[in-house]
């Protein structure tokens, strides 16, 4: 009995909140759920990578070694579901919790109590998820993105659970984005204008609104999936009078906007880094707000290049090809202000920088080989192959994870006080820089030479690139331990305190606050000049 | 405190907002069915023929051209029948009444309810071929050991655009027994 009590003293270092676990469950502060998040977040990003390496170890080579296809398949679909819903979005959320508050001079979120509510149901939902992995028949095997009939007629009854947790991890975010909303429409403090606010805010704003859009989108989507296959509707189900052809279209109704909820933040974070590492300000800012808006808009009218070879009309394919190219434009315009920011600048390179330029370099390349797949014709040769898989891990691996990064090592050090491990980071960014494009840029090749994805076996052609792939892959997965151990000697506080600026050149309302930032801040409004 | 009452009440206002977009949306993704079934009718494009007989009256018969139709025919996973077209191909003026049957034959011990799907390729094509009768209209049932041949009657409009000299009607035999017990109960 005297230990436990001693054991609660221990824990209670934050006389503001309960002690040990009930602090972490009840609380309510924008910086402890953003913690949160972003814990969570990088379990998910080590369980999600966990599963990319049996993919790998499986396709090191040719033939059927260590796992089932049945297996495969599940790991292959688990794997895209947990990094998406799991470990990008959920990090998104924890940044805009630690950040949105303190960039426009607010207290807290709007809706604290919601705050805890999203935050704690997506523990539950991907439990479920998992779950379903050692049930009798397994997981989900039909891809993340569950095509009909493979997730209604050709599945197995964990579907069910399956639908269960997407639609919580839906409710999670689309609570999460009414959140961020209402904030930065609510609590900006007195002369925060619209266009005073930081990027990472208004790309922050878009995002909540095509969150709010598509998400229920989604949640119908899997009702219909739900519905076909337990309660005879046939959305899908051609024999009943549905299409299957149809689940395409409302899935990438929902799938393309989700993409760019995967990037829009990302821009935020590069945009508030590269000028400080630049010491200028930020080349076109009003351009940056238009560039994501339009971004935004567009994003729902291209869904079907992800369907160019389900037979679609001709005029149709030409619609949709256009569009999507004319997405190259406001993402052009963007890299092109990244670029003017530090054009004649006084660069440094610090970690938070090497990952923004990696991110500029990286994501174009993914840009471009999107922009080659949006050519119908050319995209019958390279969809469903290795390309497209090249393609979104630059786009999102390189892309969306390198600024998730960017945004860590960026802000750490205002979390904590303390400069992080430079050492240990500097080895994160080579280490992952390097085995990031052994892993991901081969399969450019073995996708124009015809390897198909979500398969467990290939031609022997392939044998040689594959254990690139492979070495590439178990690579990246080791570097991340690198991040592991870094951000657990950060969270114990270890290393250098630092100036409230943290970095030279940084500006905004944050980098005013104390290092550590105060469990409260900004509880009466600040300045804004 | 007004203050913080003022700054609740703008909250819940716009989260009210926020929810009903939520929800509209939600909505939404049911309203594309429809909105997809009447916009593959009007365009055709997803190779879906009408299912309503069309009428045969006055259709005035283009002898300049002919178009080749090509029919084929399979059963989805699970529909044990054999199916197929007495005819595989056929060259027609449009505007002329033509027909086609279809033999299909249950050698099963068991009744069966089947459905047959249209699909026509190219897409656009679907919006010019007419039926006056055909077995897809309605389900099918056949007995166990029982066969028939089913008639499928239609013409050419016209209206087909030029370029189109040649097109494929694919029919799938699909098994809806069990969304048909009635119907099979009462064959048995
Ligand atoms: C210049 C911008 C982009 C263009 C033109 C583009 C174009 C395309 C096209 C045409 C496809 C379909 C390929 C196929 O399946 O045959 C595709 C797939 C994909 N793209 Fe992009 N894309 C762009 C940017 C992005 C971004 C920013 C992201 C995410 C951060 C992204 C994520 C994806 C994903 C996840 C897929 C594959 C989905 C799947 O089938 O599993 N793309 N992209
Ligand atoms: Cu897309």
């Amino acid at each position: 009995m005297s230990t436990a009590a001693e054991e609660l003293h221990h824990d209670d270092h934050h006389h503001h909140a309960p002690s040990g676990i009930k602090r972490w469950l009840y609380t309510t502060n924008h910086k402890d759920i953003g913690t949160l998040y972003l814990w969570f977040a990088f379990i998910m990003f080590l369980v999600g990578g966990a599963m990319a390496m049996v993919i790998r170890a499986e396709l090191f080579q040719p033939g059927l070694q260590i796992v089932e296809p049945n297996f495969f398949n599940q790991m292959t679909t688990v794997h895209g579901l947990i990094m998406v819903f799991g470990a990008v979005m959920p990090a998104f959320t924890g940044l805009a919790n630690w950040l949105v508050p303190m960039m426009i001079g607010a207290p807290d979120m709007a809706l604290p109590r919601m705050n805890n509510w999203s935050f704690w149901i997506l523990p539950g939902a991907f439990t479920i998820l998992l779950a379903s992995l050692f049930m009798e028949g397994g997981g989900p095997a039909f891809g993340w993105t569950f095509y009909a009939p493979l997730s209604t007629t050709y599945s197995n009854d964990t579907t069910a659970l399956f639908v269960f947790s997407v639609h919580i991890m839906g409710i999670s975010s689309i609570m999460g984005a009414i959140n961020v909303i209402v904030t930065i429409f609510n609590m900006r403090a007195p002369g925060m204008t619209w266009m005073k606010m930081p990027l990472f805010v208004w790309t922050w704003l878009i995002t909540a609104f095509l969150l709010i859009a598509v998400m229920p989108v989604l949640a119908g989507a899997v009702t219909m999936v739900l519905t076909d296959k337990f309660f005879g509707t046939s959305f899908f189900d051609a024999a009943g009078g549905g299409d299957p052809v149809m689940f395409q279209h409302i899935f990438w109704f929902f799938g393309h906007p989700e993409v760019y909820i995967m990037i829009l933040p990302a821009f935020g974070i590069i945009s508030a880094i590269i000028p400080t590492f630049s010491r200028k300000k930020l080349f076109g800012y009003a351009s940056m707000v238009y560039a994501t808006t339009s971004i935004a808009l567009l994003s729902f009218i291209v869904w079907a290049h992800h369907m160019f070879t389900t037979g679609m009309p001709v005029a149709a394919e030409l619609f949709f090809m256009f569009a999507t190219m004319l997405i190259s434009v406001p993402t052009g315009v963007k890299v092109f202000n990244w670029v003017a920011t530090m054009w004649r600048g006084s660069l440094s390179f610090e970690v938070p920088m090497l990952f923004a330029l990696a991110f500029i370099v990286l994501f174009t390349i993914g840009g471009l080989s999107g922009l080659m797949l949006a050519i119908v014709p050319v995209d019958f040769q390279y969809h469903d192959t290795y390309f497209v898989v090249a393609h979104f891990h630059y786009v999102l691996v390189t892309g969306a994870i390198f600024s998730i990064m960017a945004a860590v090592y960026y802000w750490l050090p205002k979390w904590t006080g303390k400069m992080f491990d430079i050492t240990l980071a500097k080895w994160h960014f080579w280490c992952s820089l390097i085995s990031v494009n052994v892993l991901f840029f081969p399969m450019h090749f073995v996708g124009l030479a015809g390897m198909p994805r979500r398969i467990p076996d290939y031609a022997l052609q392939f044998a040689d690139f594959n254990q690139w792939i492979s070495i590439g892959g178990f690579a990246f997965g080791l570097s991340q331990l690198i991040f592991l151990a870094l951000l657990i000697k950060a969270c114990r506080k270890q290393g250098e305190p630092v100036t409230d600026q943290v970095w030279e050149g940084a500006e905004g309302l944050e980098w005013e606050l104390p290092s550590p930032a105060p469990y409260h801040t900004f509880e009466t409004p600040p300045v804004i000049k | 405190m007004t203050t913080e009452q003022t700054q609740q009440d703008k909250n819940g206002k716009l989260v009210l907002k926020l929810v009903g977009v939520v929800f509209g949306m939600f909505g939404f993704a049911y309203l594309l069915v429809p909105l997809y079934d009447v916009f593959c009718d009007i365009t055709g494009i997803n190779g879906k023929t009408s299912d309503t007989a069309a009428v045969y009256e006055a259709v005035e018969i283009d002898k300049s051209r002919r178009v080749t139709v090509e029919f084929i025919t399979r059963t989805h996973t699970g529909m044990p029948w054999q199916f197929e077209a007495k005819t595989r191909r056929v060259d027609v003026y449009p505007g002329e009444l033509n027909q086609v049957d279809f033999f299909v034959k249950n050698s099963t011990a068991k009744n069966y309810v089947a459905q047959a799907i249209p699909s026509v390729s190219p897409g656009t094509a679907a919006l010019y071929i007419n039926k006056t009768e055909c077995f897809c209209f309605n389900h099918q049932p056949l007995g166990a050991g029982e066969e028939a041949l089913m008639p499928m009657k239609f013409y050419v409009d016209p209206q087909l655009p030029k370029d189109i000299k040649f097109f494929t009607v694919q029919y799938t035999l699909y098994d809806v027994t069990a969304n048909a017990q009635d119907v099979a109960m009462n064959q048995g």
